[in-house]
């Protein structure tokens, strides 16, 4: 993958021939997770913020709400827009400039998991059916890489619009007027995305780096609050067997529950 | 679903809204070699689907930093023609459009030898010309055709299907209205000869059974195509027998 630094050939082989023996360079099981930390509400001028470590891999996510038009299919609804930024500070191979392929699918599959499982009442957010509606815009900041962005974006995402706060406003003659006080934006189901490599034909969860960069293949199960499946995405140049996927669907289970007591506290 | 549906999309006999049976593909065309410049050429018509996909390769690549040295560089650009939906899509790439481009291109690299022609560029390209849901799978399917038809050495064809929940039943191969209004899309290719899934994506809300359910239905589904797709591509080469006899 060309935005990721070189793996050293002995070090690729090194990192194969144990996942073969069931263990990993870092000490870690096959399905063991990295160390989260979570902050919420780090950016005061932000409605909504987080910043989420995942072993050493860094995300920041804000949210802002604005004013917009509604689409016009569903004239009674929000809109929830999802961006990434592979911000170049987080590594040696990000550039600055438009977003690339790599961004764009990470804010896609951060946006899948949010709009599948129906996350945010959106309904709850029309002002003016058809004309004024609440934008959610949700903005994912990589602030360090060290592999499995998807998961470490999904979770930052899910904290930040969980910490997000609209400000109450009333109607005035057809003109919005804020009000004092402050209403968290209405939240009604919790996604949290695992992700799997594929390595020598073995399954591994939470891939770090160097990992990522061995891997022939990667696997990203989003799950909602009642364990259904909302969205899932393949990538890389390798394949799967209809088994390896059915048991990711299976361990991505277990695995989703520990992390959403850590994002959705109380 | 706060979307209001205007009617029922599967009646209580399981038969959808264009007549079809729930595991039913749609009406399915294909040709191969169909343009005179590209290497390698195929077109799909699968439903209202119309898609062209082609072949320009293993050729120079260009910008020449880009090249690599141990294989080809595989590059995919699907794209959909401005007229091809009920409102005019704007040409330029949409994010949709190069998330695509991205999941396509990894859904086909696993059956290409790429490393036989190091230092050159395999390059694809997906025309939707028409579009009525699935466009994704059945560029796959026809994008794989092309490849074999540039004569591009390959493990096995790719052929793609998607399957999903629509008014609480599950189905194959969702037409346009069906992805839009049903539960669930589960779009999938397959390496047939390896059971290899390549692409897998999913969005909607489905439990682990009924998703076990999709994926068999769809695995299903791309082996009926895995037979159309063959059969293209060995009448190709049927004609060119014809002409020589003659």
């Amino acid at each position: 993958m060309s935005s990721s630094p070189m793996v050293a050939r002995v070090k690729q082989k090194r990192i194969a021939e144990l996942i073969s023996s069931g263990k990993r360079l870092d000490g870690r099981g096959l399905n063991d997770y990295r160390e989260v930390q979570l902050e919420a509400g780090v950016i005061e001028r932000a409605e909504g913020s987080a910043r989420l470590r995942l072993g050493k891999t860094e995300v920041m996510v804000g949210t802002k709400i604005e004013v917009g038009e509604p689409f016009s299919d569903v004239p009674n609804e929000g809109v929830l827009t999802v961006n990434a930024e592979l911000v170049p500070l987080a590594s040696p191979t990000f550039e600055p400039g438009p977003p690339d392929e790599n961004s764009i699918e990470l804010a896609r599959i951060v946006d899948r998991g949010i709009r599948e499982s129906k996350t945010i009442e959106l309904e709850k957010l029309c002002i003016e059916p058809g004309k004024k509606v609440f934008v959610v815009f949700v903005d994912v900041y990589v602030l360090n890489h060290d592999g499995n962005l998807i998961d470490a974006s999904v979770m930052a995402a899910l904290a930040a619009l969980l910490n997000t706060k609209m400000s109450n406003y009333e109607i005035v003659k057809g003109e919005i007027k804020e009000k004092p006080g402050y209403t968290p934006l209405p939240i009604r189901n919790h996604p949290i995305a695992v992700t799997f490599a594929k390595i020598n034909d073995k399954l591994i969860v939470d891939p770090w780096l160097e990992e990522e960069q061995v891997m022939d293949a990667r696997l990203t199960i989003t799950t909602d609050k009642d364990g259904k499946i909302c969205a899932m995405q393949k990538g890389g140049y390798g394949y799967f067997t209809t088994q390896q996927i059915l048991e990711a669907v299976n361990i991505a289970q277990e695995k989703t529950a520990d992390l959403r007591k850590l994002v959705v506290k109380g | 679903m706060s979307r209001k549906k205007p009617e029922k999309l599967v009646d209580e006999n399981d038969v959808r809204i264009d007549g079809r049976k729930l595991n039913e593909l749609r009406p399915i065309k294909i040709e191969v070699a169909v343009l005179g410049n590209a290497d390698g050429s195929a077109y799909i018509e699968q439903g209202k689907n119309k898609i062209l996909a082609a072949v320009y390769g293993p050729k120079e690549v260009h910008p020449r930093h880009l090249a690599l040295p141990d294989r080809a560089l595989l590059r995919c650009r699907y794209h959909m023609a401005p007229f091809s939906v009920e409102e005019r899509k704007s040409p330029a790439p949409s994010r949709r459009e190069m998330e695509l481009s991205k999941v396509i291109r990894e859904a086909l690299e696993p059956s290409v030898f790429v490393e036989y022609y190091p230092r050159t560029s395999v390059d694809i390209f997906i025309e939707v010309l028409q579009a009525d849901g699935g466009t994704r799978c059945a560029g796959i399917t026809a994008a794989s055709l092309a490849l074999a038809d540039a004569g591009i050495p390959m493990r096995d064809l790719v052929v793609a299907c998607a399957g999903g929940k629509v008014d609480g039943r599950l189905v194959l191969d969702l037409t346009d209205t069906e992805d839009k209004k049903g539960e669930a899309d589960v779009p999938l290719a397959l390496m047939p000869n390896f059971n290899a899934i390549t692409l897998l994506q999913m969005d909607g809300s489905l439990t682990i059974d009924e998703f076990e359910k999709v994926i068999s239905l769809v695995l299903d589904g791309c082996k009926s195509l895995h037979a159309l797709q063959k059969e293209a591509l060995k009448s190709k080469y049927v004609a060119v027998k014809e002409v020589v006899e003659e």
